[in-house]
């Protein structure tokens, strides 16, 4: 009794406990008096800020006076985009084909040769040549130009800390606003068509190759900068010759990162600047729902994708350059040699040789039909197992975060109704448990699992908005200290202000569900991988792979089988956000120190001990590092997810595109960056505070 | 200039960090009125004095060695003389030429020329080869490749690293590297060679090898030499000056038995309580004025270590001769006479 009176005096003299439970009682009391006192629910669309408007009056003026300047651009770039389309529908395919595994053998090896070999082949096979030539055209372009624009930022960055302090705002403006959000102002600047498609590609792929720029200036050893001052090296030299090199894998890196971003906005340039390529090509297949033509067509970009990782990591790779220079110079201009004479044999033999010219169409290998049909078949033969599955995880996990138990209870979904008795019980089993937590344990976690049985009641679109964005401050605060308070309440008083609340709590539940089950499945996957080499070597490629294939080509499977609906969206993101949790928690398993593993072994730790009391704990931080990679994933697939009729922030950016109301796009892509930055900042700020509790920092 | 002239003379150097550092100090050529006070009113205005007014020179041929402890500013000041980090205020004087005022492209010719570097952290170029490291700084001349090449592989010879060429950095142990650090510092035959701290990332065993490789570089070279540790044995072996430096300031400067001897302040007396008298104290030392010398007893160079008089004393009941480069004798010493300078430095150690 004397403890239970300590614990509650303690906690009472908490004022973030008196604030949580000020937080809890408001919730209880809005919504009991809920239908006089609704716009505590749903924010008003009288009081919404028109910010949309004015930026579209804003840009309707600037793109009016600069119009004449970007369409020139576009069609100054258009040129050298047409050359390079015109080469490869010029040249035969197989010499594109021979050219390509060259430099793959180039960069590491017969393996990759034959592996590029195979991908290229299977363009000409399945009768997408024309159209892969085409996108390889736009990327062609977009790409090496990202690579130099990228260079050059980042160089100028590293030279002028002034430049610096106003680039790096951009750039995370840039990569946390969804892309089609800055689509939309493309779209009105420079017009329909291919081009924009390029230059969508080329902005959306610069700032991955600034950032690797900079971070290989900033890591070369101050002493090797320092040892080539001392050599006499003049600033050019010192640039040329000392750093440049010293940082080349870095800048390596940032090419194979930029060319996957290039690529991944092929099919996104694809809905504004649509021609004859493969983005295209799924898109419009996706949209007349073949689905055997748009798995095909989808594959072609993940080989495409591929194919290029692969290459340009194996280019990284070798500059660190141990083996490199112990060969010959002869071997290596062989090289150079081979890049030239097989394409050349092939060129020659395709005059001789037909069908080496351009690849027959007799021979082309068509299974979308018979792919349709297995899929008809699959969906009508299983139809009992995924609608159950689809429907149990909707009815027992996705709607009571939506909507809550309150309103997804219902004879036809659970078998019962929530009646008055059964709700009070809910409360009143709540109610136990939450005291349970704090007599045995201690208040943060009773507050933990009151705010979880308030959030399954009402759902998140059935919270009242004022004490939602004090509970997430205050998060925000035990987190990351009151600057991080003040930007996480501004950001969502700004989401509701806009009118895109309902929108951003939409999200915000389909992301969370999908961000649970990554940690859950992701986690196990990490631990297992991080204890069994075997499971290593199964889930590293897989997830290689999942993360090299444009978000788009996830859908397609998905899409198939389960039909449009949240529960396709939600498959899509775990797809693609799983991987880094399932990295880093192998990772952080895999670091903690021999040291204290052995110490827990000569303690007697059995296997399960040792995982869960000394292993886990360990490598919390690095966990949750993971965790927020996951977060921001999943959220850059939202906007996807929404072609696939998902209701959010991400379906109001995607109406905005189809509207070409750059204001309404803008915005929701702003509310969602904000969203999104708020969950980093929170997660890395407890990375922090774990890592400095282990005293890792 | 003449020979006899000091190569490199050091004067007033000042380095201040922290706000408004450019103006702190008041003249120019760093000669205050009182030192001591302007530094700890700095220090009280929160700026880091990292060197307060240190002067010296260093002879042609002479290694010079400045030893401290760990942020007591020593590579501050290697830095400054050779303009890595620019000097507050003072002058440092190459050859009667002063660097802190040539211009950019002068210091360019003046390091390809007449500098060479060695780093505690070796600094090599992780891209290239041993050889292509230490033809670097011809390569930067723009010397034809094939003599740079031939001058480099002498160079990587001399450190005796012959047939590892081909290797890259990471291919070589930390001695090794060292070893091509040192290579390409001598690669363009500097005048002034500096050091700094640069056996520190070797362990102990690499560390004494590569101070004997080192001196036998130097009597081979006769390099004019700048060379920083925090290690005092290293000091007192490879070093004919020795600078103790303590929080930005030289409290001592001497040789190394001046240092052991006569410390000029406990700080410096706690440094050399540690270190053997018998390596450091010389046959002049404690010799005692010439008696009767017979023709048949042992003769040793007046800068003799006591420690290497142990066994001619020993062998024989006679005293050691000390005879000076001439050969005429200047004093005696026998095993009383070690004994009792022994004891009486031990009364000063403590005293
Ligand atoms: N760029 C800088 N800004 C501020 N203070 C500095 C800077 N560089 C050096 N200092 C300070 O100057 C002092 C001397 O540093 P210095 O590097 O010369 O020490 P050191 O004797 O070489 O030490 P070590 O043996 O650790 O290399 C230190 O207190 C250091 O903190
Ligand atoms: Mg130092």
């Amino acid at each position: 009794m004397a403890e239970l009176q300590s614990k509650l005096q303690s906690a009472i003299a908490d004022r973030i406990f008196l604030i949580w439970v000020a937080v809890i009682a408001a919730t209880l009391v809005v919504t009991a008096i809920q239908p006089s006192a609704a716009w505590l629910i749903d924010y008003p669309k009288a009081w919404q800020i028109p910010l949309a408007d004015v930026v579209n009056i804003g840009a309707d003026w600037f793109i009016d006076s600069f119009k004449f300047i970007f369409r020139f651009l576009a069609d100054v770039l258009e040129y050298p985009m047409r050359a390079l389309q015109w080469v490869l529908h010029a040249l035969p395919w197989a010499a594109t084909l021979a050219l390509f595994s060259a430099v793959a053998y180039f960069s590491s090896g017969w393996r990759l040769a034959a592996f590029t070999a195979a991908a290229l082949f299977y363009m000409a096979l399945t009768g997408y040549w024309n159209e892969s030539m085409n996108t390889l055209a736009l990327v062609g372009i977009s790409v090496p130009g990202a690579i130099a624009l990228g260079f050059a930022l980042g160089v100028s960055g590293h030279a002028s800390p002034r430049w610096r302090r106003t680039l790096m705002p951009i750039l995370d403006l840039m990569q946390t606003v969804p892309a089609f959000a800055y689509l939309i102002p493309i779209l009105l600047l420079f017009g329909f068509g291919p081009v924009v498609g390029m230059i969508a590609s080329l902005i959306f792929a610069t700032p991955a190759m600034v950032r690797n720029v900079l971070l290989g200036l900033d890591t070369i050893p101050e002493t090797i900068v320092e040892a080539g001052r001392m050599c006499g090296a003049s600033a050019r030299q010192l640039f040329w010759r000392v750093k440049v090199p010293s940082a080349m894998h870095q800048f390596l890196i940032g090419v194979n990162q930029t060319t996957m971003a290039g690529l991944s906005m092929v099919i996104i340039a694809a809905i504004i600047g649509g021609f004859d390529d493969i983005g295209w090509e799924v898109l419009s297949q996706m949209r007349k729902a073949r689905f055997g033509e748009s798995l095909m067509s989808g594959l072609v970009i993940a080989f495409l994708a591929m194919v290029m990782d692969r290459i340009s990591y194996g280019f990284a790779d070798r500059s660190t350059g141990v083996s490199a220079s112990h060969v010959p110079w002869w071997m290596q201009r062989r090289y150079w040699i081979g890049l030239i004479a097989v394409p050349a044999v092939f060129i020659a033999l395709s005059f001789a040789f037909e069908w080496l010219a351009s690849y027959p169409k007799d021979w082309i290998w068509d299974p979308a039909a018979w792919l349709n049909q297995l899929i008809k078949d699959f969906t009508r033969d299983y139809r009992g197992l995924t609608t159950s599955i689809k429907n149990n995880t909707l009815f027992f996990f996705m709607l009571p975060l939506k909507i809550g138990l309150q309103q997804t209870i219902s004879p036809f979904s659970w078998g019962f109704e929530f009646t008055p008795v059964l709700k009070a019980l809910y409360w009143a089993l709540l109610a136990a448990v939450s005291a349970y937590a704090f007599v045995r344990r201690n208040w943060p976690i009773a507050v933990c699992f009151a705010i979880v049985g308030i959030v399954l009641f009402f759902g998140l679109t059935g919270l009242p908005w004022p004490t939602f964005i004090v509970a997430v401050g205050l998060i925000a605060w035990i987190a990351g200290g009151r600057n991080l308070a003040i930007f996480a309440v501004l950001s969502l008083l700004f989401v509701l202000t806009m009118g895109l609340w309902k929108p951003a709590m939409l999200s915000l539940y389909l992301v969370s569900v999908a961000i649970l089950l990554c940690l859950v499945i992701g986690g196990t996957l990490g631990i297992l991988a991080a204890n069994n080499q075997w499971a290593s070597w199964i889930i590293r490629p897989i997830n290689d792979t999942l993360q090299t294939m444009p978000q788009f080509v996830f859908l397609i499977p998905i899409l198939m089988v389960f039909q449009v609906g949240d529960f396709t969206a939600l498959l899509a993101i775990i797809a693609y956000a799983i991987v880094p949790i399932t990295r880093y928690t192998e990772h952080g398993i895999r670091q903690v120190s021999h040291d204290v593993v052995e110490a827990g072994r000569m303690m007697g730790c059995t296997k399960l001990q040792l995982l869960f009391q000394v292993q886990l704990p360990m490598a919390v931080p690095q966990i949750l590092l993971g965790l927020n990679q996951t977060v921001l994933y999943g959220i850059g697939m939202l906007v996807i997810a929404a072609l696939v009729g998902t209701t959010g922030l991400g379906q109001r950016i995607y109406i905005a595109l189809s509207d070409a109301d750059a204001g309404r796009g803008i915005v929701a892509g702003l509310a969602m960056a904000l969203v999104a930055m708020i969950i980093d900042r929170i997660l890395q700020g407890f990375s922090e505070q774990r890592k400095a509790a282990l005293g890792l920092s | 200039m003449s020979e006899t002239q000091p190569l490199l003379k050091c004067r007033h150097l000042w380095k201040v960090y922290g706000p408004d550092a450019e103006k702190s100090v008041p003249a120019a050529n760093g000669q205050v009125d009182d030192t001591e006070a302007l530094i700890a009113q700095m220090r009280d205005d929160d700026q880091i004095v990292a060197v307060g007014d240190v002067s010296f020179d260093v002879q042609r041929g002479e290694t010079f060695v400045i030893m401290g402890l760990s942020g007591s500013g020593k590579s501050t000041v290697i830095r400054c003389l050779s303009r890595l980090t620019e000097p507050t205020a003072g002058e440092v004087l190459l050859d009667g030429e002063d660097l802190l005022t040539v211009t950019p492209s002068q210091l360019i010719d003046i390091r390809r020329h007449k500098m060479g570097m060695v780093f505690q952290n070796f600094g090599l170029l992780p891209h290239m080869t041993v050889l292509e490291n230490v033809a670097f700084p011809l390569t930067l001349q723009k010397q034809p490749l094939q003599a740079a090449h031939e001058r480099a592989l002498q160079m990587v010879e001399l450190v005796g690293l012959k047939g590892r060429e081909e290797a890259f950095p990471r291919e070589l142990s930390g001695g090794q590297q060292q070893r091509v650090g040192i290579a390409r510092s001598l690669a363009v035959d500097p005048e002034l060679w500096f050091l700094d701290e640069p056996f520190s990332a070797l362990d102990p065993l690499i560390r004494r090898q590569m101070q004997d490789e080192f001196m036998r570089l130097q009597e081979q070279l006769h390099k004019t030499i700048v060379f920083i540790t925090h290690d005092f044995l290293e000091a007192l072996r490879v070093g004919d000056r020795v600078a103790i430096m303590k929080e930005g300031r030289f409290i001592q400067v001497g040789t190394p038995s001046e240092i052991v001897l006569k410390p000029a302040s406990d700080y410096v007396r706690d440094f050399v309580q540690d270190v053997p008298r018998i390596r450091v104290v010389k046959a002049s030392d404690v010799m005692l004025p010439v008696g009767k010398v017979d023709d048949d007893c042992h003769h040793v160079l007046p800068d003799t270590p006591l420690e290497e008089l142990l066994v001619p004393l020993a062998a024989s009941a006679k005293p050691v001769a000390v005879r000076n480069e001439g050969g005429d004798v200047v004093g005696l010493v026998d095993s009383t006479s070690i004994v009792a300078g022994l004891a009486s430095l031990q009364d000063d150690g403590n005293g």
